[in-house]
């Protein structure tokens, strides 16, 4: 009898988190896709959360010369290769190489571009 | 009966664990990231880096700028030796004395991630009181909508930035905010009037 109702309770918990609101896309992530489906991989996410913990701003918007707007780098995996952009780290000396495809290469397939997880404006967001 | 506390017990830790679901997201359930990739796994998961960092109630729910000031998270500043660290402890006030209170600008919490050229002089005019705000385009992502409603905290944090009553700033000509409004950690501070 008390286990039913013992179940009951765990039912009911399991049932208010469940519709509990969850957040999407982390804060900040932003998938590019300038090149990556036309060459037939997956789409990038660059998580803005795990590199800020590692790197000030300045240091990839500055020294890196990476443009402040989703969309304006024309980032080739030819130049991460050549350890231009992403490649001054990922470099297997400071973080994994350019053959680890799959980590970066994570989004799924046909997930559209952009300042996703929560961004409330667009430009990087709209209202 | 005597399995009874067991049951209990194991009830309201699934009953804790259940109503309190994690505050961050997991990659494989986010919507973005493809569940099927192997190298998901090798990821590290939001929660576990973010969750022993100073709390915040929006965006990342971090507080990235005490992160940093608390010595919680130590990121490198530059990559090349040459590189010149920039960090600037002034602090502005923007004042149009309309209904909403006026802005506070603290470079120190903007210097300490950016550098002086990422907003100037593209966004901004390097000068106090050269510089026309707009609302609407911030909201559109243009000056501090660049930063502020993508990766710094959101613009639905309005009394962060709006944050000195007009009542407590002198009105007239341009004349140095009070040290006590422009304080908290402030080396300096410069009115920008307008």
């Amino acid at each position: 009898m008390r286990a039913t109702a013992v179940l009951r309770l765990m039912l009911l918990a399991a049932a208010l988190g469940a519709v509990s609101p969850q957040p999407a896309a982390e804060y900040g992530d932003v998938v590019l896709d300038r090149h990556s489906t036309k060459a037939g991989v997956r789409p990038v996410v660059f998580p803005h959360w795990f590199h800020r913990i590692r790197f000030r701003c300045k240091v990839c918007h500055q020294e890196l010369g990476f443009e402040m707007r989703a969309g304006a780098n024309n980032v080739l995996m030819s130049d991460v290769i050549d350890g231009k952009f992403c490649g001054m780290c990922h470099n297997e000396r400071i973080a994994w190489g350019p053959d680890r495809c799959d980590l970066c290469h994570s989004a799924k397939p046909g997930t559209p571009p952009g300042v996703v997880g929560g961004a409330q404006t667009s430009g990087p967001g709209r209202w | 009966m005597r399995r009874a506390p067991w049951l209990l017990a194991l009830a309201l830790a699934g009953a804790a664990l259940a109503a309190a679901p994690s505050l961050w997201q997991r990659l494989e359930a986010d919507g973005i990231h493809d569940p099927r990739n192997p190298g998901l796994a090798l990821l590290q998961q939001p929660a576990e880096a973010l969750a022993p960092l100073p709390r915040d109630s929006a965006g990342n729910l971090v507080d990235w700028v005490r992160a940093i000031e608390s010595g919680a998270i130590q990121p490198r500043s530059q990559l090349r030796p040459e590189t010149e660290v920039r960090v600037r402890d002034d602090a502005l006030i923007i004042a149009r004395y309309g209904s909403m209170p006026a802005v506070r600008f603290p470079h120190r919490a903007h210097t300490l991630w950016l550098d002086c050229s990422n907003c100037h002089d593209r966004l901004f005019k390097a000068q106090a009181g050269a510089n026309r705000f707009s609302m609407t385009a911030i909201l559109n992502g243009e000056q501090c909508g660049v930063c502020h409603g993508a990766v710094a905290f959101p613009l639905t944090e309005c009394n962060r930035c709006h944050s000195v009553p007009n009542a407590s700033l002198p009105r007239g000509a341009a004349v140095p905010v009070p040290a006590a409004v422009a304080a908290s950690g402030a080396a300096s501070a410069a009115g920008a009037r307008r």
